[in-house]
């Protein structure tokens, strides 16, 4: 994968596919961009899971909080990581010691670790880096192009509600109701 | 054509780009949403919204889905990461300077700008607190001698008015990259079709939809496109991107918002504050005008060159300032930065001067004598006793707006019609 430049095809595949996700670094205050993100994408049917050992065993946003990785008592799907780029290698080795692996691994905007990803494709993980979710969601849904945001998405077709209101755009798998 | 991994073309973005179908009537133009506010889906909704936590609309100051549509159309014609429509594009140089600025901080201007951006910036501007220093786009050197430690930018315009100055956008770029800061550019002539600033090192793009985007002579409106280029955080220069912002409970827009948040910065800190929101409908008017944007600057362009060859044939004219003439002091920036086309406007000096001028717009029957440029009617107007009158005789000189100078912006209509016009404006008693 050209870790430049993900084709929005690669990136609406792991949203459409993976349901359970680990945040790794979530923070518990409500103006950090962890807390953003894992809120809209629990909004958008996404089951969170909160990892960060400062918060063990406390809630987020009424999400069980885990200290580790492996304490976590389910498969998990994708790992999404806030934590800066020279922290992510051991982040990912615990990733890759689960058992299930998780299909993918995300690192955040703003992070990127090259060894850790290649680590991680090598065992047939799929890996994004610098990116965030929400935004990726966002842009996908066309949610976003009410920003005023470049989403670089063309469609003859009508972007679908999410549904619960008609300010939800939705990318269709978790959608409450189709259009 | 979303999961199609091609980049779409110029004509197709006009037309296309931020305009799906409308996602509750599957109304296929872009509705006008001529509405103050928008209904929360419910409490918790509204706070999220409130707390920049969620992508919506809340009320049309902030943001409203028609200029949402105009936003990412522009944003996508000059390859941006996002846009913020507002009232005017003096509006929008309001908004980018107080985003970037802070009082007793400075900016570099190109001093050969449209008269309105110079008036702007020398006085408008001293009450916020802001210098502008000026530099000569025939010297680029006189750029970097005049950074200062309190320099936060450097602003230029693509195709200057009303001289048909070309910048050379990417010698100036440097300069800014060395001294760290962002390099705005007005492509307010130029439009995206003849020129793409992003692609010679501009950082933030501003225009007056006024103009060539609108094209139709019937809207003011004013956008702002961030590069997603600049890295806000580096220095904590500019703690309006960099610093926990007291208006949203603490948030730090650059690492919220990453490579869009000059343009998030502008709307939720600039926008809302300041208020110059754009009305609904004249979005509408100008997103109409923008899907035949391509169509319409290669007319432009076209007809304007022939007008200015004409032109510099007469007896009547001393020099023609056009980019587009072949031998133009501008000529060769011309084929660099706009080779598609040297735009619609240009200046003409008449060999009778002041009174010449005068007798030129009064004669004129098919140009229409107005304080405009970029619509689909040729217009014409004598500078020096109107646009650019506030200025000193010696600005108005350097601004390329001296007595004997008539500006003209040369519209849609049959080219021949157009000289018509202008030699019996030219020879009328």
């Amino acid at each position: 994968m050209n870790r430049d430049g993900y084709p929005d095809s690669y990136i609406r595949g792991i949203l459409n596919t993976v349901k359970t996700i680990a945040m790794v670094g979530i923070s518990p205050k409500d103006n950090r961009p962890s807390y953003f993100a894992f809120k809209y994408l629990l909004e958008r049917g996404y089951h969170m899971v909160p990892v960060n050992p400062g918060q063990a065993g406390k809630e987020i946003l009424g999400q069980k909080v885990y200290a580790t990785l492996a304490d976590i008592p389910e498969p998990v799907d994708m790992v999404d990581i806030f934590r800066a780029s020279q922290f992510v290698m051991p982040v990912v080795q615990e990733a890759l010691a689960l058992k299930p692996k998780p299909q993918v691994i995300w690192m955040q905007l703003g992070i990127r670790n090259d060894e850790a990803a290649a680590l991680a494709e090598a065992a047939g993980i799929k890996v994004v880096m610098d990116r965030c979710p929400k935004i990726e969601y966002g842009r996908l849904s066309s949610e976003i192009s009410w920003m005023g945001i470049n989403s670089r998405t063309l469609s003859s077709k009508r972007a679908q509600n999410f549904g619960g209101g008609f300010q939800r755009m939705g990318l269709g798998i978790n959608n409450k109701r189709e259009p | 054509m979303a999961d199609a991994e091609r980049i779409p073309g110029f004509n197709t973005l006009a037309i296309h780009a931020g305009a799906k179908p409308d996602p509750t009537t599957g109304a296929r133009a872009t509705p006008i949403y001529q509405t103050t506010s928008f209904v929360f889906d419910d409490v918790d909704h509204a706070a999220s919204l409130f707390g920049l936590q969620a992508f919506g609309n809340i009320y049309t100051r902030i943001g409203n889905p028609t200029n949402a549509v105009l936003e990412e159309r522009v944003a996508a014609l000059e390859g941006g990461t996002a846009g913020l429509a507002v009232a005017s594009g003096h509006a929008a140089q309001v908004v980018v300077m107080q985003t970037l600025l802070m009082p007793g901080d400075e900016f570099v201007a190109s001093k050969k700008l449209y008269g309105g951006s110079i008036n702007q910036f020398n006085h408008a501007f001293k009450s916020f607190g802001w210098q502008v220093v000026w530099a000569d786009p025939d010297d680029i050197s006189s750029f970097e001698k005049a950074i200062t430690p309190k320099t936060k930018a450097i602003f230029i315009e693509s195709i200057a008015n009303p001289g048909g100055v070309i910048t050379d956008i990417e010698a100036v770029s440097k300069i800014a990259r060395k001294a760290g800061v962002p390099l705005i550019v007005d492509n307010t002539l130029a439009t995206p079709y003849l020129c793409k600033p992003f692609n010679y090192g501009a950082d933030i793009i501003v225009h007056s939809l006024t103009k060539f985007l609108g094209g139709h002579g019937n809207s003011i409106g004013g956008m702002i496109v961030d590069g997603g280029t600049f890295n806000w955080s580096r220095e904590g220069r500019y703690p309006m991107l960099s610093e926990p912002r007291p208006e949203y409970s603490g948030i730090v827009l650059h690492e919220t918002f990453g490579n869009f948040a000059f343009a998030i910065a502008c709307r939720v800190l600039g926008l809302r504050d300041l208020g110059p929101a754009l009305s609904p409908f004249n979005a509408f008017l100008i997103l109409t005008g923008i899907e035949t944007l391509p169509l319409r600057m290669q007319r432009h362009s076209d007809n304007a060159l022939a007008v200015a060859e004409w032109l510099s044939k007469r007896p009547e004219v001393a020099w023609v300032s056009y980019a587009g003439l072949p031998g133009d002091k501008y000529n060769a920036l011309a084929k660099k930065y706009t080779p598609k086309g040297s735009g619609a406007v240009m200046t003409v000096g008449l060999k009778g001067g002041y009174d010449a001028g005068v007798k030129l717009v009064s004669n004129v029957q098919l140009f229409s004598h107005l304080a405009n440029i970029g619509d689909t009617r040729s217009l014409i107007i004598h500078p020096a006793s109107t646009t650019h009158k506030q200025l000193s005789d010696a600005q108005k000189v350097q601004a390329g707006a001296g007595p004997d100078v008539v500006r003209l912006s040369i519209g849609l209509e049959d080219k021949e019609d157009i000289i018509a016009d202008l030699e019996q404006g030219l020879t009328a008693k």
